[in-house]
């Protein structure tokens, strides 16, 4: 048998694809890699860890592929959603094809303009293959969750709304503001933030939690996914120390997008905070577990690693230790406020609930917030559910309602304000704010749904004519769980009593 | 600091008055009380007197909480853009100083939300 | 010193892989979580080609672990004979 060339090699041979140019300079063929102040010496000083090459990315990506559609097929075929623990679990997928699954096509595009852009070929073809990883991400998503979509409202108009519906901005307007950045600062955006950072807060609790809430397809999507996130994470971490050690004037600049974009998707994840502590009907772990475990424990490694290039935690690291403890009871109340205008359902939670999020929250649930959903609860059962009638306030750079508290006082909402060129612009917090002030020009630009609203450019005035621009099926679509045509069916197909009276009894 | 661009990268603000068709954007938001979820933006004209916020738009916002009905409004303690202020419900809310996106906060003392939760 | 994780999937073909980590890397810690393992260790952990393909009784190629996967934390160390996540502090 012929002797292989290893893998060191294999991976020299198979990626460093490039040459010089002659007919036009490099600098004029690969012209927008250096406006951003990142000075590279040594393209050739790039090297993907995990060595893959064009050949056993398509074995593998092939393989993984099989074993997915394997199991959707039988998912399908055995009525898998009938097994899970409960209709009010389903949310948590419209949330995630309505906000996630848009970012993972948006992810395709930057990587795929990156894997253009980029000087050096090692790093183009790891980008090119991200590229393609994520396409494949979107796509296997849909098709998961389209079993769903037969049985279960919320999903149809996905795409439409990502684009529209106020909530879904959050995830939107961060994704445009990477995709609108120098290839650098998108790599420091989604490939190390997002990717190395914060998806372990995003997929992994959130699918284990599928696991645990008998949702197998999901799982499967989300593995699958998963493990093309662990190549993901690896070029994210390459290319910050790619940056760092090429020249030290890139460590201030890596150290301000380090800052900004740690808190952006932060900011953005808090939606999946009250995904996994409210959405979820069985939780096997709370936010503030998941954010200890994966961002206080493993990001805290990762910043020590990086210390020795002069990478500092940022400074708001503070503010997250605290607000851990509020974020994902602040963000249900939000969505709780503002179902009327939403593609998925929020309710009350059921007193088992309240008593677990008691426990793994001593110090502030029963506090701050037990009140007020038990009033709420009073309240339908009254037959008088709370919405709120009016638009928010929203804050010019994460897009989320105002409803964040100041770190010293949890029940003064945290206000923060500047002016721009004769303007006034409202932030949920220091950081949101520092993040404008470094580039007025851009968030200045920003679409914000309740002036948009306002200005006349979502359907007409009122909440109706917003709803119908939305595309919204109403009554169906947005509102309470309780009395949904959700909860309808829910209830007949698992031969569970008091259809429409928005409690689930076990039979 | 600016952005850093490949070229000229002119501001644009998306949300100046002229876009709002006459009114301008008011914020409002009740201290302590976060059952409302968050501060609430109205589009008013700014003709408006204060005295019509209070009772007409307001409670479109705010009467849902079960303290609203107690509210003493003699005791309430505005805030206009960060300054206290004692607004003149006669007058509009231009006069008043109020302009495009101020932020107008009111405490209710005595009245600390749900159960004194803040909510 | 920190502590490098890796997470796979609770699935048979994680299981050689999984007693293979347990063979080479005596103070690593496992935590099985719904649908998933999750493997911590101070400061590297190391899956060996060898000692997973004695497992499996046929040959293991270390890009093999992509299949299950789910996440990890520290730098990676691919080479044609093993697989290893490590901290440099």
């Amino acid at each position: 048998m012929a002797n292989r060339i290893n893998m060191r090699d294999r991976y020299k041979h198979m990626t460093r694809l490039g040459w010089e140019t002659s007919y036009q300079p490099m600098e004029k063929v690969f012209p927008y890699d250096r406006y951003e102040g990142i000075k590279v010496n040594d393209w050739n000083e790039w090297e993907d860890p995990f060595r893959m090459t064009m050949d056993s990315y398509w074995k593998y990506q092939g393989e993984k592929e099989k074993k997915l559609y394997a199991i959707m097929d039988a998912f399908s075929q055995s009525n898998g959603h009938l097994n899970i623990s409960d209709a009010r679990y389903v949310n948590a997928l419209k949330l995630f094809l309505q906000g996630v699954s848009p970012l993972e096509y948006q992810a395709h595009r930057g990587f795929a303009r990156q894997g253009r852009h980029f000087t050096g070929e090692g790093a183009r073809v790891a980008c090119q293959m991200q590229s393609l990883d994520e396409l494949r991400h979107v796509q296997t998503q849909v098709h998961g969750m389209s079993q769903y979509n037969k049985f279960f409202d919320g999903f149809h108009e996905f795409p439409w709304w990502h684009d529209r519906v106020w909530y879904l901005s959050v995830p939107k307007s961060f994704f445009d503001d990477a995709n609108s950045a120098g290839p650098f600062e998108f790599m420091v955006a989604i490939g190390f933030s997002f990717e190395y950072v914060l998806t372990n807060l995003l997929f992994v609790p959130f699918m284990s939690g599928a696991a645990y809430n008998g949702d197998m397809s999901t799982v499967t999507f989300g593995f699958s996914a998963q493990s093309d996130e662990a190549r993901h994470m690896t070029l994210g971490l390459q290319a910050m120390q790619f940056m760092l050690e090429q020249h030290e004037d890139n460590v201030p600049i890596v150290q301000r997008w380090i800052d900004k974009w740690l808190w952006r998707g932060y900011k953005v994840l808090s939606l999946v905070s009250a995904m996994m502590d409210y959405m979820l009907p069985e939780s096997p772990m709370s936010w503030k577990e998941a954010w200890e475990m994966y961002f206080e424990e493993n990001g805290g490694a990762l910043f020590n690693d990086l210390a020795r290039y002069g990478i500092t935690v940022p400074s708001y690291a503070e503010i997250c230790a605290k607000e851990k403890d509020h974020l994902s009871h602040q963000v249900w109340g939000i969505l709780y406020n503002h179902t009327a205008a939403a593609a998925m359902h929020t309710w009350v939670p059921d007193d088992a609930k309240m008593n677990w999020l008691s426990e793994k929250y001593p110090d502030t649930f029963d506090k701050y917030y037990r009140p007020r959903f038990e009033y709420w609860r009073d309240q339908e059962e009254a037959g008088n559910r709370y919405y709120s009638q009016t638009l928010p306030l929203v804050c010019q750079t994460c897009q989320i309602p105002m409803g964040f508290t100041e770190i010293e006082d949890p029940t003064l909402v945290a206000y923060r304000t500047t002016e721009y060129s004769g303007d006034k612009y409202h932030f949920c917090s220091d950081p949101c704010m520092k993040i404008f002030t470094d580039e007025p020009e851009k968030f200045c630009q920003a679409w914000m749904p309740p002036q948009q609203i306002f200005q006349g450019n979502c359907g007409g005035e009122g909440l109706p004519a917003v709803l119908e621009h939305y595309k919204f099926n109403l009554g169906a679509d947005n509102m309470d769980y309780a009395g949904s045509p959700d909860e309808t069916n829910w209830n007949k197909w698992k031969g569970l009593d008091g259809a429409g009276d928005g409690q689930v009894k076990a039979s | 600091m600016a952005v850093t661009a490949i070229g000229d990268y002119p501001a644009r603000p998306r949300d100046g008055v002229e876009n709002f068709h006459g009114n301008q954007m008011v914020i409002v938001g009740w201290d302590h009380h976060l059952m409302i979820d968050a501060p609430m933006a109205f589009p008013l004209p700014p003709g408006m007197p204060f005295g019509a916020l209070v009772s007409e738009v307001m409670p479109v916002a705010f009467s849902a909480h079960p303290e609203w009905e107690q509210i003493d409004w003699s005791t309430v303690v505005w805030q206009l853009d960060g300054e206290a202020f004692i607004p003149d419900l006669e007058a509009s809310l231009e006069d008043n100083g109020v302009g495009h996106k101020s932020l107008i906060r009111f405490v209710t003392p005595g009245l600390d939300g749900i159960g004194g939760s803040g909510s | 010193m920190s502590k490098v994780f890796l997470a796979l999937q609770d699935v048979d073909e994680a299981r050689p892989i999984v007693e293979a980590i347990r063979k080479d890397n005596p103070n690593a810690e496992f935590d099985h979580q719904p649908a998933m393992i999750r493997i911590t260790a101070d400061q590297e952990l190391i899956i060996k080609r060898e000692t997973v393909s004695n497992e499996i009784g046929a040959d293991w190629d270390p890009q093999d672990i992509q299949l299950t996967l789910i996440s990890f934390g520290g730098h990676v160390d691919e080479d044609d004979d093993y697989f290893r996540i490590f901290w440099q502090d």
